[in-house]
């Protein structure tokens, strides 16, 4: 899930004219490019960016549900949590492979990512507070996730669009059983009611805001665009997702939390308020309430593991010894 | 960091009766480990029945930019498909 516009692109490239054009020749014949084929530089260095930002948001998406599995109300929904939380790791570990075919190694990401120079999508820095949040992640956050993973499953990168494949085929569970507990709580006592209802209200504006910055000040949108890395806008992804919410929101009896919300005939979709663009930016550069909680815990769990990382690998080299000599 | 972890390639059976496929990578000390994460990564939903794990640096790769010498040949040779070769109708199917 998790997907974010990417933050802080860098298409800059210094290839000729005849290069370029050739490539994007390429591009536009809808061909893809793979690992060793030659590419200019800012292609390369923003899809490192883009697919490393993408796979340190699936790492650090593991944490706030994980903070509610051994809450969970019952064996079925812990089950159920446990395997989304798993699935999260996975899709970190598939994009973090994909990023590798482009010459970045596993050790630096993770590098950049404990000392802060990598970013993740913002929407982490918000704390799960309540059961509900568990819900509402599901179907908000991963509901968001998907609206921007689909298009990237044609992403003109082979490996990203492969790995966005694989995800997406998984992320459809991760909705919808977030949608139904939701449901549960929404169609429960007034006391559950009123729980998925704060939930939604703290959750709805930093959802809108993973689509990322509104496209008049996306400065690097362009670029991503005509290198089919990227296939729709920000706001047109975001217009997609608000239309696609509100008759969920309704169906469960929930209020958006949007006074300004209402349907427009003209353009057949929701017309929304302001979004409070500092808080985004406040947030994406690690001012969140839980931005620090999160490194700290990832960074416990990388220095905590590097016993088990060191052991393995001599272990290996004994093993690997100990074969040659019975040769 | 100390030492990196070697990479794998890893390659599913879906079924018998179908060939391994290649479906990711994944980072591991050793080839009891590799397969244990291959399969806790890329096996969560029943995507196969057995799996391969190949050290990424035992791959041998053709260059991207011989493909056109390597390949493009063949093209030429429509000779070797079946439909270049006109037989008729009476003779029946072929």
């Amino acid at each position: 899930m998790y997907s974010q516009g990417l933050i802080g692109a860098d298409a800059r490239t210094d290839e000729t004219p005849e290069f370029l054009e050739a490539f994007q020749n390429r591009i536009d014949a809808e061909e893809k490019i793979e690992p060793n084929d030659a590419m200019p530089e800012g292609y390369r260095r923003t899809l490192v960016r883009q697919i490393g930002q993408h796979a340190h948001s699936e790492i650090v998406g593991m944490l706030p549900e994980g903070n509610w599995i051994t809450r969970a109300p019952s064996l079925r929904r812990k089950a159920a949590l446990l395997a989304k939380v798993q699935d999260e790791g996975g899709h970190g570990l598939y994009l973090y492979a994909a990023a590798e075919t482009l010459g970045v190694s596993r050790e630096e990401m993770t590098e950049e990512l404990l000392d802060g120079r990598a970013k993740y999508s913002s929407i982490f820095n918000y704390p799960t507070l309540s059961w509900a949040d568990i819900g509402t992640i599901g179907w908000l956050v991963d509901g968001a996730a998907i609206m921007n993973q689909i298009p990237l499953c044609r992403c003109s990168y082979g490996p990203y669009a492969r790995a966005m494949i694989r995800v997406c085929k998984e992320e459809s569970f991760h909705q919808r059983q977030g949608y139904e507990i939701v449901m549960t709580l929404a169609q429960g006592t007034p006391d559950q009611k009123a729980m998925a209802q704060d939930s939604l209200n703290r959750w709805w504006w930093p959802s809108l805001m993973m689509f990322g910055p509104h496209d008049g000040d996306s400065v690097h949108g362009d670029q991503s665009m005509a290198w089919k890395i990227k296939r729709f806008s920000n706001d047109e992804l975001r217009q997609k997702f608000i239309d696609a919410t509100v008759p969920q929101a309704e169906y469960l009896g929930l209020t958006i939390p949007d006074p300004d919300l209402k349907w427009n005939e003209e353009k057949g979709g929701y017309d929304h308020g302001p979004i409070d663009w500092d808080e985004f930016w406040r947030v994406v550069k690690g001012h969140g309430p839980m931005a620090r909680d999160r490194i700290k815990a990832r960074k416990k769990a990388w220095d905590d593991g590097a016993w088990v990382r060191e052991a393995a690998l001599a272990h290996a080299e004994k093993r690997k010894a100990r074969k040659l000599v019975a040769e | 960091m100390s030492g990196e972890v070697p990479l794998w390639e890893v390659f599913i059976r879906p079924r018998n009766g179908l060939s391994h496929k290649h479906v990711g990578s994944i980072h591991a000390a050793d080839e009891v480990m590799a397969l244990q994460a291959a399969r806790d990564v890329y096996t969560r939903r029943g995507e196969g029945n057995s799996i391969w794990v190949v050290p990424s640096a035992a791959i041998t790769a053709s260059d991207p930019d011989q493909a056109a010498e390597n390949f493009e040949p063949t093209g030429e040779k429509i000779y070797r498909h079946p439909t270049f070769y006109d037989i008729p109708d009476e003779v029946g199917h072929m």
